[in-house]
């Protein structure tokens, strides 16, 4: 009897596994066909390899090929990979462990502005890069992040640093060590793993990002990969489903190898503070 | 601190501008003050307000607790420790990670038009189709099916909640002869609870807060016939496509206001059925 449970269990998590992962290994294999045969072999491998799509997707923008819409995309992500990682951990550094006024309140704060939709504030941080002149840069989209703003990371890192021992700040202060020092030979080599996590949930969600993207990237020399991918459906539709679904599977590669690399970090990432995805 | 520059000054600048008729276009000069003028347009004069509204909570209430139900059913089947249970947890929670992405929007479009692989998978069993993402009764349902999809983030939340279960309960249980479905909804589900909640409350807001699908499917129109209208993609519309910047702030503020109204409720309602183990509330 509780074989059978058991057989069945596996039986039903393989179920919906097919049904979880088939859109994902349909596109794979849809973006290999010719454009006939998508629309009307069910099956997910292709009868004919067809790597044109491809190429025809990479070149769909007459004089402008994906090689510059995934040049701006990393340099975006990569940017705010890097400042959000520095600006996180001193923040959360001054959380976890210095003794401010109004500590709790700022804390409290920063919790709050977690349930903060980012549409709320797009309208008055656009009227204000406006003034600054950096619509259609990369600016607005990463100088912001430098100023510590994602308030997930700095609730992850400040979590992690509660975990750290008391003991070893107290440690090096006897050692003669300041709170800078302390920062930079204990706290910053022990939060390594929190560090991982933030990179490479930054570098996700950014790559991913569509709506501050399109709404601060107004000309096609400046799209990043999503903005760039609408491009397929806004003009001629069916004809051109082949190389879209090419350049879907292009953008979906990098999410999927740091995925393949580093999922223990993921979903233990997840598993400690929770929210989004 | 950066909070207050990229946070707090921008709030109460929305707020002000909402009292405004600025649209970005024109000069400084011209921003005049006009009152809780947009606040009554938009109540009294913007059929499209309405109807995105009436999109945005159906969406809510069909899409979210069918997710969850989703992810602690998955949770449900995983929790158990044997070989190979890393990679079904790793898997299930792939599409999760993809997360809002327009490729995956892009994917559904494909899926799920006229001449879809849905529709030929339909016709396997004689069932005629119909071009689900370009019919107004069906393109937000669409839209629902892709949000569901994506329940790996809850699920691995519920199945770290799972852990904490003690297994004495489940064992004392067994001895008094309870079967497996009232250990359910007498152990699992009460000690689950706070986990539920915070799923909840979280889902609820990401939830409301959905747009690129909804942006990429509709092509940006939240169409058709305003099916796929999320009250996001109407703020966006005013500010981006109308320029009217200060309506926009003042639909924003509504939205402020229904999510922290929202959050207020569930935390009020949460304490009649979320059961802290430590008594603590």
């Amino acid at each position: 009897m509780a074989r059978v449970r058991g057989w069945l269990r596996v039986l039903a998590l393989l179920g919906v596994l097919t049904v979880v992962l088939y859109p994902l290994i349909w596109v794979v294999g849809s973006s290999l066909k010719s454009p006939t045969e998508i629309t009307s072999n069910l099956s997910v491998w292709p009868e004919e390899l067809t790597w044109s799509n491809y190429s025809d997707g990479w070149n769909y923008i007459p004089g402008l090929s994906f090689t510059r819409f995934i040049t701006n995309s990393l340099v975006i992500s990569l940017a705010t990979v890097v400042a959000n990682a520095l600006s996180c951990l001193v923040t959360a550094y001054a959380f976890a462990r210095l003794k401010f006024r109004g500590r709790k309140f700022y804390f409290a704060l920063m919790i709050a502005t977690l349930l903060l939709p980012g549409h709320v504030l797009i309208v008055p941080q656009y009227v204000l890069f406006n003034e600054f002149d950096w619509i259609d840069t990369p600016l607005p989209l990463i100088v912001p992040k430098l100023l510590a703003t994602e308030a997930f990371f700095i609730f992850l890192m400040v979590q992690f640093m509660r975990g750290i021992p008391r003991e070893l700040d107290d440690a090096a202060k006897i050692d003669g060590s300041g709170p800078y020092r302390t920062f930079w030979h204990v706290i910053l080599p022990l939060s390594r793993p929190a560090l991982i996590t933030t990179a490479i949930f930054s570098f996700i969600w950014t790559w991913n990002d569509f709506f501050t993207q399109l709404v601060y990237l107004p000309s096609v020399e400046s799209y990043t990969v999503p903005v760039a991918l609408r491009l397929f459906i806004d003009s001629s539709g069916q004809t051109s489903i082949g190389p879209m679904l090419a350049m879907s599977v292009v953008s979906l590669l990098p999410v999927f190898l740091f995925f393949l690399g580093f999922q223990r970090f993921l979903v233990q990432g997840i598993n400690t503070s929770g929210l989004k995805g | 601190m950066g909070l207050m520059a990229i946070t707090a000054f921008p709030m109460l600048f929305s707020l002000y501008l909402s009292f405004t008729n600025y649209d970005i276009l024109s000069s400084w000069e011209f921003v005049e003050w006009v009152g809780f003028d947009n606040y009554e347009k938009i109540f009294t004069g913007d059929p499209i307000f309405w109807k995105s509204v009436r999109v945005t909570l159906t969406y809510g209430l069909i899409a979210i607790p069918l997710k969850l139900a989703a992810s602690l059913g998955v949770a449900l089947l995983l929790n158990r420790e044997r070989r190979g249970v890393g990679l079904f947890r790793s898997m299930f929670y792939l599409p999760s990670l993809l997360g809002g992405s327009v490729a995956l929007a892009l994917v559904w479009v494909a899926m799920f038009n006229g001449e879809g692989s849905f529709n030929a998978f339909l016709g396997l069993f004689g069932i005629e189709g119909k071009p689900w993402i370009n019919d107004p009764d069906w393109a937000l349902e669409t839209l629902m099916v892709l949000t569901i999809w994506q329940f790996g983030a809850p699920m691995v939340i519920f199945l770290a909640g799972l852990k904490q279960v003690p297994s004495e309960l489940y064992e004392a249980a067994s001895v008094d002869g309870a079967s497996k479905v009232r250990q359910f909804f007498h152990i699992t589900l009460p000690m689950l609870s706070p986990v539920i909640f915070f799923n909840l409350v979280l889902e609820t807001i990401n939830g409301f807060q959905g747009f690129t699908s909804a942006f990429v499917i509709s092509n940006g129109t939240g169409g058709p016939v305003y099916s796929t209208k999320l009250y996001t993609l109407h703020i966006y519309d005013k500010a981006f496509t109308d320029f009217q910047m200060g309506y926009s702030s003042a639909l924003a503020w509504i939205f402020l206001a229904a999510i922290g109204l929202i959050t207020v409720v569930f935390f009020s309602t949460g304490k009649f059925w979320v059961h802290y183990s430590d008594g603590e509330n």
